[in-house]
């Protein structure tokens, strides 16, 4: 009976295909950053939901990770998924991962996105998150793709990074260094 | 002058930039709302213009609204996508990708655009469009773009080669029927020259073989060459994540894999790396389980290697170290048993999460020996619980632990019962019928036990009002219910049956549930004739008279009853009273026949005791006894039928034939009838209102107020001097063993005799204090909780398995398709196959020279198991299918013998 129970309720393991098939997607489900206060940051699906689906299962995450105490460990059981998350200073990143996935793994690409986010922006605070959100996307985007990690090394990452930025109009000043 | 305007308010709306908006966000913090719908108008008005700058700035800042409903610039997001200037387009992009899904149509416009820009010689602009597309990938999109990704795979920068292989994977999901004509070239850059794409292929195919294992199997010493070979450990969980999902199909790769991989357990660093082997080997010797004589030396390696992650004090490692425990426990609970110490220890953690996976993992380690300490340190826990989730966790995990297959584990039941008996001291449980059915089954499954659980039973009932209070306000007061019927139908055992008769009686009574009344009032008939039967053997009979009149006085309060049963049962009883006080009078003596009333012992009845019964010779249950009825008489009528008769006609024939759904079907419908009924015991007490002032009052122990109430509720101190008595009694057992060991006699039974229960000795190591009376023939499934826990986890697995087949199999036999003819192999299966190992085969070898290069230096001892591989693979390539799996037997067999010779 609880096996099932994912399908239909779109837990955001299942989909159900146009044809009818049931499909199982790929590894990462998503990926959340919000602040102590519960604003969402960032976040990256790589599971097609309704923006109805997203909305409550951020909702439903936030409020359950928040309502974590300090000392406890960074992962749970929710719906048929494994979260893995952890608190940075005021921000939290927050992943979903499937049953067998490996969780300390996660805390790892967790941990190798801080540090891209630290390197690029120099010792990243959640203002540089909140005002260049692009780039932290984007920073993203070189380092997972489809929720499965595309580049190990730090190295490479940035300097992919860094070689698109060069490509950008330079007098296109609004996408560049904030002043705040 | 008009045109000095425009220019103006672009100039305006140029001023407002993405920091400008995010700055006035957290500004307007108070009327959020109302400035986020401004500066949406001020976007919409931003997307008509034609400056493309103008309108990536605008897409920049929607894609900012976390939350709000972007879909209506959706077109406006394809114009700046389609941008040359690469910093338009990586908004573009990223802006599709935060907000497309399946059912965005104007996805259907970007194909042309995507393919531009996948072909672009720019490689940034197609690693944008790669990004982008593996989030908002259409079935449409992977189809008509499928050739172009697979061409992707092998451009000349690592970095395109990388994403396209990422990306096939979705393309393979939403277009099945790509998965042929790509695989070989997929298969082909597992041997990359670069570590980023060798790695991406391994992710893809690993992730689509853990799907479809079977298909994957000829992969097998190729992946065992990378693993062997890997120094990457993202690689390496990967690998050996797929080898944990084809063991079961191939158990000889099990036992070639369980080398490999405790060397890695003994040397890797990494954490992630061990938690993943140690969790596979666990896999692998399930999926073994005989046939492996040195298994046990890797369960004891796993075992270790995972205590020490407990250890940690890492809250992370500590709580995978006690769930990957779990899964050894049930193969190998007796490896895990000898670190119960460490687990208890878990129980003190903070971490809530912590403290129920050491639960889940005791529950399976409890023995003869250890299970009074288990459960003493248990209830320590329940009384400095705090939170009535994790109290209420714990009283079922004691519970589930105490009865787990038919009390195996307990020696001493007044140990057990005097633990129920604290148990009933839980505030605000919603447990209360758990523990009362654990009480009704003991005191009527060990008749030894009898005395002794009827003495404790009437002094709950004594006491009743500590458990209820001034209200009924938990679920505990359920437990009266047993306690009531305990005391009444064994009431020959009580020591003083009038004054717990009088206990019934009290009109405090009339305040607890209906159900619980009915059964006091019964059972306060039986009790009744008890103290009949004593009291009319005394010369004085007066005595007897002022029973009667006792009942007579007290019994009108429930006959007012608003329950029928009890006002029904009540009113029978006093009318019975009264008749017998009429005899009373007259000098007659009736307690023999009041005790007819009640004779005869009720034993309890297996559930499948109905199942068993055999079918006389010559009956057919499925002839029609009378017409059959007509068509609309369904089962959903039966539980209606009133009358007795009517049920052995149209059950019985079922029964010969119930499965599984069928099973799960009725259950449900008895627990829907069950939650109608009125007259049905449930969970918890329906009708009153629980919850609701309990906060206030829950703070308040029970206990506390008790304490100047001489006659004190059989509580804590008891079962620690159970425990105590346990303890010596095994003691004792076994100098006395010792001693008849020495002098080699054979009084085992000397001991027997003596009054107190829990005093025989005998020869074994522990011996129950008591003798389990189980019914024995029609008794199997008692611990039924424990079995749905066997099948749950097993449940989601295989519907993993099924669901996940049908696209890809499907794939494997539909005839290849492809777009362009000059690339794909059009022709079938096997001519594919072919062709690409052509191609391969050169790079293959310069891939494996180097390696085995590093090879030669890293380790002589591996150096066979890749010569044998080599061979196996050369042969593998000009050959299909069929030949590559008796390849896989080739290596499989081979294996052992290189590392024999060694």
């Amino acid at each position: 009976m609880g096996g099932t129970s994912g399908l239909v309720k779109g837990g955001g393991r299942w989909l159900i295909s146009p044809e009818g098939n049931a499909v199982l997607i790929f590894k990462m489900q998503f990926m959340l950053l919000f602040s102590r206060q519960g604003k969402l940051r960032l976040q990256k699906w790589y599971v097609p939901l309704s923006d109805k689906e997203k909305k409550k299962i951020t909702r439903e995450l936030v409020q359950t990770v928040l309502a974590r105490k300090p000392k406890m460990c960074s992962f749970l059981e929710w719906r048929d998924l494994k979260i893995v998350y952890k608190r940075y200073a005021s921000l939290y990143f927050c992943c979903a991962i499937e049953d067998q996935d490996n969780e300390l793994i996660t805390l790892e690409i967790i941990h190798r996105y801080v540090e891209l986010l630290d390197k690029y922006f120099g010792s990243v605070c959640e203002l540089d998150i909140i005002f260049n959100f692009e780039k932290a996307y984007f920073i993203l985007d070189e380092f997972l793709l489809g929720g499965e990690a595309q580049e190990t090394s730090k190295k490479n990452v940035l300097k992919a990074i860094e070689q698109a930025d060069l490509l950008q109009e330079p007098r296109h000043e609004y996408f560049n260094v904030p002043v705040y | 002058m008009a045109l000095k305007i425009v220019k103006g308010s672009i100039d305006r709306m140029f001023d407002k930039n993405l920091q400008d908006l995010v700055r006035g966000i957290r500004n307007h913090k108070e009327d959020e709302a109302k400035y986020i719908s401004t500066c949406i108008d001020e976007i919409k008005q931003e997307l008509k213009q034609d400056n493309i700058a103008v309108k990536a700035n605008a897409v920049c800042k929607l894609t900012y609204m976390l939350g709000y409903d972007v879909s209506w610039a959706a077109f406006n997001i394809v114009e700046v996508m389609s941008s040359s200037k690469f910093t338009y387009k990586r908004i573009g992009y990223l802006a599709a990708s935060q907000c497309f899904h399946e059912s965005t149509d104007v996805i259907m416009l970007t194909t042309n655009q995507i393919r531009k820009d996948l072909s672009s010689p720019n490689q940034y602009d197609t690693g944008v469009a790669l990004t982008g597309l593996s989030c908002f990938v259409t079935p449409d999109l992977a189809r008509d773009l499928a050739n172009d990704i697979m061409t992707l795979m092998s451009h000349t920068k690592p970095y395109i080669r990388k994403k396209a292989v990422l990306i096939m994977y979705k393309v393979f999901l939403k277009y099945p029927e790509s998965l042929r004509p790509a695989f070989p070239r997929l298969k082909e850059k597992l041997e990359d020259p670069d570590p980023g794409v060798q790695s991406a292929a391994v992710n893809v195919i690993c992730e689509l073989a853990r799907r479809n294992p079977k298909n994957y199997l000829s992969l097998a010493p190729l992946f065992f060459k990378l693993m062997t070979s890997s120094t990457n450990n993202w690689v390496l969980i990967k690998i050996i994540k797929l080898f944990g999902a084809l063991t079961p199909l191939e158990p000889r790769l099990g036992k070639k894999l369980i080398e490999p991989l405790t060397n890695l357990i003994h040397s890797t660093s990494a954490m992630s790396l061990l938690y993943e082997c140690v969790n596979t080997v666990i896999a692998v010797l399930i999926s073994l389980s005989s046939g492996m004589p040195n298994h046990s030396a890797s369960i004891q390696l796993c075992v270790q290697k995972l205590r020490i992650l407990i250890e940690d004090s890492d809250q992370n490692l500590k709580y995978l170290g006690l769930l990957a425990m779990s899964k050894i426990l049930k193969t190998h609970p007796k490896s895990v048993q000898s670190h119960k110490d460490l687990i208890l220890q878990c129980l003190d953690d903070k971490d809530e999460s912590i403290r129920l996976r050491a639960l889940d993992l005791l529950y399976g380690m409890v023995s003869k020996k250890n299970l009074m300490e288990i459960v003493k340190k248990l209830m320590l826990h329940v009384d400095k619980a705090e939170g009535t989730t994790y109290r209420d966790e714990l009283l079922t995990k004691i519970i589930d632990i105490c009865s787990q297959s038919n009390y195996q584990y307990i020696t001493n039941f007044e140990w057990y019962i005097s633990i129920l008996v604290e148990l009933t001291r839980l505030e605000g449980t919603r447990h209360g019928h758990l523990i009362a059915s654990q009480m009704l089954d003991v005191a009527i499954r060990v008749k030894a036990i009898r005395v002794f659980a009827v003495a404790q039973m009437a002094t709950l009932l004594d006491n009743a009002h500590l458990l209820t209070g001034s209200m009924q306000r938990n679920g505990i007061c359920e437990v009266l219910y047993a306690a009531a019927w305990i005391c009444g139908e064994f009431s020959e055992h009580l020591e003083n049956p009038l004054q717990t008769l009088e206990a019934m009686l009290r009109p405090k009574v009339a305040t607890l549930p209906g159900h619980i009344q009915a059964v006091y009032v019964q059972n306060a008939a039986k009790l009744f004739a008890t103290v009949l039967k004593s009291q009319e053997g005394n010369t004085d009979s007066t005595t007897a008279q002022e029973t009667s009149q006792l009942m007579i006085d007290r019994l009108p309060l429930f006959v007012q009853s608003a329950n029928l049963e009890v006002q029904e049962r009540a009113s029978c009883i006093l009318q019975l009273v009264k008749y017998i006080q009429k005899l009373q009078q007259k000098d007659v003596e009736v307690a023999e026949e009041v005790i007819a009333l009640f004779a005869g012992e009720l034993n309890p009845v297996a559930p499948k005791a109905q199942k068993k019964v055999p079918v006389p010779e010559g009956l057919d249950l499925d002839a029609w006894i009378n017409e059959p009825p007509s068509e609309s008489e369904s089962e959903d009528e039966q539980p209606k039928a009133i009358f007795a008769k009517e049920e052995p006609k149209h059950s019985r024939p079922r029964h010969t034939e119930v499965d599984e759904k069928e099973l799960a079907r009725r259950r449900e419908a008895r627990k829907q009838e069950q939650a109608n009924n009125p007259f049905y015991i449930k969970a918890s007490p329906s009708s009153q209102k629980v919850y609701q002032d309990a906060p206030g009052v829950e703070h308040i122990p029970v206990v506390q107020i008790d304490l100047s109430v001489p006659l004190k509720v059989p509580g804590l101190p008891m079962s620690d001097q159970y425990v105590k008595l346990e303890e010596e009694r095994r003691q004792k057992e076994r100098a006395e063993k010792k001693k008849k060991e020495k002098k080699k006699r054979k009084e085992k039974r000397s001991g027997r005799g003596k009054k107190h229960d829990s005093g025989p000795e005998s020869e074994e190591d522990i011996t129950p204090a008591h003798m389990v009376d189980i019914v024995t023939e029609e008794m199997p499934e008692n611990a039924l909780p424990s079995d749905d826990d066997d099948k749950d986890p097993n449940d989601p697995h295989k519907a993993l398995d099924i669901d996940l087949d049908k696209p890809l199999a499907d794939s494997e036999k539909l005839p290849v398709r492809s777009h362009r003819a000059a690339e794909a192999p059009k022709s079938p299966a096997e001519d594919g196959d072919a062709e690409s190992a052509a191609t391969q085969e050169p790079k293959k070898k310069s891939g494996k020279e180097k390696r085995e290069k590093k090879k030669d230096k890293d380790r002589d001892r591996k150096e066979p198991v890749v010569q044998s591989e080599e061979t196996s693979e050369v042969a593998a390539p000009p050959t299909s299918t069929t030949a590559e799996v008796s390849d896989l037997d080739f290596w499989l067999s081979n294996a052992p013998v290189p590392s024999n010779t060694q």
